[in-house]
């Protein structure tokens, strides 16, 4: 059975309509990767499913309809959100931004205490004096804290180093082990290494839906569909793998077990 | 579709009728205070005129620009108190006085509009809140003694024309109103149609849409700002004449608050929503303490005379009650129900503050 | 000296005043982005009410009751404020600017029904006798009634922070302030913190409404016009949202305006202070202390 259940899901931003129609399930195991170029809508698909913007159409989480309800409820009801940009408060402390993301008494503060030791230590720093991975590891432990049935993540490697690259993507692995997540990602070796299946957005509408590695594997499937692939910033990199098969340098990052 | 062709035939015959109403004896028993003959009720219904058109040129600001400016009274003010100062103190005749006014006005608008315009959203509003509060400050506080204060500026007849002099010359002043107003809803009517027009309307949704024509926003602002504040001018020229002076009370944010209200009483998407609702507005200003000593309203117990003998508070629950359920306000309702068409544009800004939130993600789809 | 000593406390109640006012309007507008134009009225309600109580209960100008009408006062604009919001506001809601047209009827209609009830003259406001004597501060006199003032925006001050940095709806509404949509996304239901916020603004607009009463002497339908208007000002120097941005606004303007009234001439003081707000907006849009994204 799946997690989530998304049919024919229209959203608005601004007054422009950014989904046509958008169709897709999530696994109720594992992480599902949401690709596409920039500005196809993966974002407002992430908005949407949350209520976060102007959506029609149908959203089913375990089996219950969510679409007409409002944000608030969707999210107790068990859907962790990592948004793109982390949106961490600023002005808040580590521990208070924790604070507010715990949803009952039994938040899992040691899982997040075990994940994430550096947060510990900072517990009373403000949170816009984290450096960009470290608000990542809040981001992400803000949405481990609860109980989640679904996390919903976006972009969360975006803009880092990729020594971090590989510590996040081990938090979402450890995650991934107990929640399903739905993942936007432009990194395809962190796709590879996570992502069961793929579900391909062009234009506002899904375009191909399928497991992970058939994809990855088809290196002209994912050069039509993806375009120019973005991995870590020039220079960090050699020119090496052919998307999917990640070369040696790569898998040292990517792969390193905890 | 056919009620657009008949529109100007509509809009002559009733400029007509308008002006043939001194001559007339219309008496609308309750509401006007006589038949349209007597010099009372063509006071009211010049007032009503000057009002509605000072309406209508908040209507261009807010309505047709989308600028929420808390400080367009002041331009009507700097009408008022200009000309009443140029006749009275400087002693000036009525056609230089005139020209003196408008040049002033024009160049206030056009000096504070360059300063506010330079930020949006709620500081401009704040802005121009604060340069209105500065000239209402000026007025009270009488520097100079120009201005006369609390107690306002009596207007000396000297330099102004016979013909606009005295109670027995009523009707001229009524027909200067109507002028005024006529004017003012031509040249509103006609800046809307021209391309500068049909850019302020874009450029009230989004910025965008004008940038890639290469058409910078802040222009295009200024231009209906300065617009909006000289017409204003002119219509405080005529309010001074016809009330025969200037009083502060026309400086207060709280006059630029009851402009807003009659805009968006009588709709913002529509021209002659603002007049209906500046002359509903006038109408229950200045009647409603006349109706309220009438026999049935005296005779009501304490809890409905009081509430109903008090024209702001009905305004401003009719405001309310408006806002939430009438978004084209009464001009959209009429629309409605005469021609079953689309509902008018809510006030600018409903659909662009909830997308602002919304516009930051547009970069992240 | 102690003219200067003089000035500088009357600006401190005068601020104390405006921050009692302004510290409303800043959270409303910090959480809401909503500019209430309805305070005014709120504060009106307040000063009027505990006006009618302070005139129609047991002795007048004693202290039991004044306490009683700074409580009733401050309760009843307090309801008031919650019937608006839960009303009227909340049904617009993601309308902004119509919400912003909602509080300007509202606030119109209310002070015409105050005006309707208790008429549209200034009446004397009853207070203890104590009020209206002096205290030596530093060689000079300072008026009792700006002693309360002081001590009273210093209490709500002290009690605002504490609240907001202390409880769990002060954090909530700090993270509001900041990104309402993460909020949201927290599984945290923002709207009731609307409420509750506006209802703390209409509270402190009550109380500010009936210690102007004391500062002036009297009440009068058109009270709240100027003070909000200062109140306006101050939020937006001291950014919006911000605690603490209003305290120290509220002193700056206060005593600027003190200041430059005695000093220079009289009435130049309100000038320069709206003067101020247009340099702060044109050099800084988001206030002093830029607290909103």
């Amino acid at each position: 059975m799946n997690i989530l259940t998304v049919r024919g899901l229209d959203a608005f931003v601004g007054g422009q309509q950014i989904l046509q129609g958008v169709t897709f399930d999530v696994a109720a195991t594992g992480v599902t990767a949401l690709l596409g170029r920039n500005g196809v809508g993966k974002t407002t698909t992430l908005k949407a499913v949350l209520g976060l913007v102007r959506r029609r159409g149908e959203v089913m989480l375990g089996g219950r309809r969510i679409d007409e309800e409002r944000t608030h409820r969707i999210v107790t009801r068990g859907v962790g959100y990592v948004p793109e940009d982390r949106e961490v408060f600023a002005r808040l402390t580590v521990a208070e931004n924790l604070q507010l993301a715990a949803r009952t008494d039994r938040s899992r503060y040691a899982i997040v205490d075990q994940l994430f030791p550096e947060l510990r230590s900072r517990a009373r720093q403000l949170a816009g004096t984290l450096s960009g991975g470290q608000q990542q590891m809040l981001a992400l432990a803000r949405a481990l804290l609860n109980d989640n049935r679904l996390l919903l993540v976006d972009e969360p490697t975006k803009g880092l180093a990729p020594r971090v690259v590989g510590e996040v993507a081990d938090a979402l692995a450890v995650a991934a082990r107990q929640v399903p997540v739905l993942l936007v990602e432009q990194d395809l070796r962190v796709v590879a290494r996570l992502a069961h299946d793929v579900v391909v957005m062009a234009e506002g509408r899904v375009v191909h839906t399928g497991r992970a590695a058939e994809l990855l594997a088809d290196t002209s499937l994912v050069q039509q569909l993806l375009g120019v692939h973005r991995e870590v910033p020039a220079g960090e990199r050699g020119s090496d793998s052919a998307p999917g098969a990640p070369g040696p340098g790569a898998t040292s990052a990517v792969a390193r077990s905890r | 579709m056919t009620a657009r062709r008949w529109r100007p035939a509509l809009l002559l015959a009733g400029i007509v009728l308008l002006a043939l109403l001194p001559l007339l004896q219309v008496s609308v028993p309750g509401v006007l205070p006589g038949p349209t003959s007597t010099a009372g009720t063509l006071q009211l219904l010049a007032v009503c005129l000057l009002v509605g058109a000072l309406a209508l040129t908040y209507q261009l600001l807010f309505g047709l620009a989308g600028l929420l400016s808390f400080g367009h009274a002041l331009y009507f003010a700097v009408g008022c108190y200009v000309f009443a100062i140029a006749l009275n103190t400087w002693q000036l005749a009525i056609g230089p006085a005139a020209l003196l006014t408008l040049a002033i006005g024009t160049l206030t608008a056009l000096l504070v509009g360059a300063v506010s315009l330079r930020v949006r959203g709620i500081s401009f509003a704040m802005v121009t809140l604060a340069f209105a509060q500065a000239g209402s400050l000026l007025v009270y506080r009488n520097f100079g003694g120009y201005t006369g204060g609390e107690e306002g500026l009596g207007l000396t007849s000297a330099n102004l024309p016979g013909s606009l002099v005295g109670v027995v010359n009523t009707e001229n002043l009524y027909w200067t109103a109507l002028a005024i107003a006529v004017l003012v809803y031509v040249a509103v009517a006609w800046l809307s149609r021209t391309h500068a027009g049909r850019m302020m309307a874009a450029v009230r949704e989004n910025d965008l849409r004008v940038q890639v024509i290469g058409v910078r926003p802040y222009m295009v602002r200024l231009i209906a700002f300065v617009t909006a504040g000289a017409l204003a001018t002119l219509v405080g020229m005529g309010y001074v004449l016809v009330n025969s002076g200037a009083s502060p009370q026309v400086t207060t944010s709280n006059f630029t608050l009851s402009l807003l209200v009659m805009v968006v009483l009588g709709g913002v998407g529509a021209r002659w929503g603002a007049l209906l609702g500046g002359v509903l507005y006038t109408l229950l200003d200045q009647r409603l303490a006349v109706l309220a000593s009438s026999p049935q309203i005296t005779s009501l117990p304490g809890v409905l005379r009081v509430p109903l003998s008090q024209p702001m508070f009905l305004l401003g629950s009719l405001f309310v009650l408006v806002v939430l359920f009438l978004p084209g306000g009464l001009a959209g309702a009429i629309g409605r129900l005469a021609h079953g068409t689309e509902p008018l544009p809510a006030p600018p800004g409903g659909h662009a503050t909830k997308g602002a939130a919304d516009q930051a993600s547009i970069a992240s789809t | 000296m102690s003219t200067v000593v003089l000035l500088a406390m009357t600006g401190l109640g005068l601020g104390g005043l405006y921050f009692l006012v302004a510290s409303g309007l800043s959270l409303i507008y910090g959480l809401m982005r909503v500019l209430n134009f309805a305070h005014g009225a709120f504060l009106t309600v307040g000063a009027y009410v505990g006006y009618q109580v302070g005139t129609h209960v047991g002795t007048a100008s004693s202290w039991p009751v004044f306490a009683l009408m700074l409580v009733v006062g401050t309760a009843t604009a307090a309801l008031f404020a919650l019937l608006t919001e839960l009303l009227l506001v909340r049904r617009l809601y993601e309308r902004e600017i119509e919400q912003v047209l909602v509080t300007v009827g509202v606030g119109i209609g209310a002070v015409a029904l105050v005006n309707g009830i208790w008429g549209a003259d200034s009446l004397s406001f009853p207070a203890p006798g104590w009020m209206s004597g002096t205290t030596g501060l530093l060689g000079a006199q300072i008026p009792n009634d700006r002693l309360v003032l002081i001590a009273t925006a210093a209490c709500v001050l002290g009690g605002l922070l504490a609240f907001l940095r202390w409880t769990r709806h002060g954090l909530i509404i700090r993270a509001g302030v900041e990104n309402r949509a993460m909020v949201t996304a927290l599984g945290i239901d923002v709207r009731r913190s609307f409420t509750v916020v506006f209802v703390i603004g209409g509270a402190l607009a009550g109380l500010g409404g009936v210690l102007a009463a004391l500062y002036n002497g009297s009440v009068a339908p058109g009270m709240g016009d100027s003070l909000l208007i200062f109140a306006f000002i101050v939020v937006v120097i001291g950014g919006l949202g911000s605690i603490a941005g209003s305290a120290v606004a509220a002193l700056v303007v206060a005593l600027l305006q003190q200041f430059t009234n005695y000093y220079a001439v009289s009435g130049l003081g309100d000038f320069t202070v709206v003067l101020a707000l247009a340099v702060v907006l044109l050099v800084r849009p988001r206030g002093l202390f830029r607290q909103t994204a």
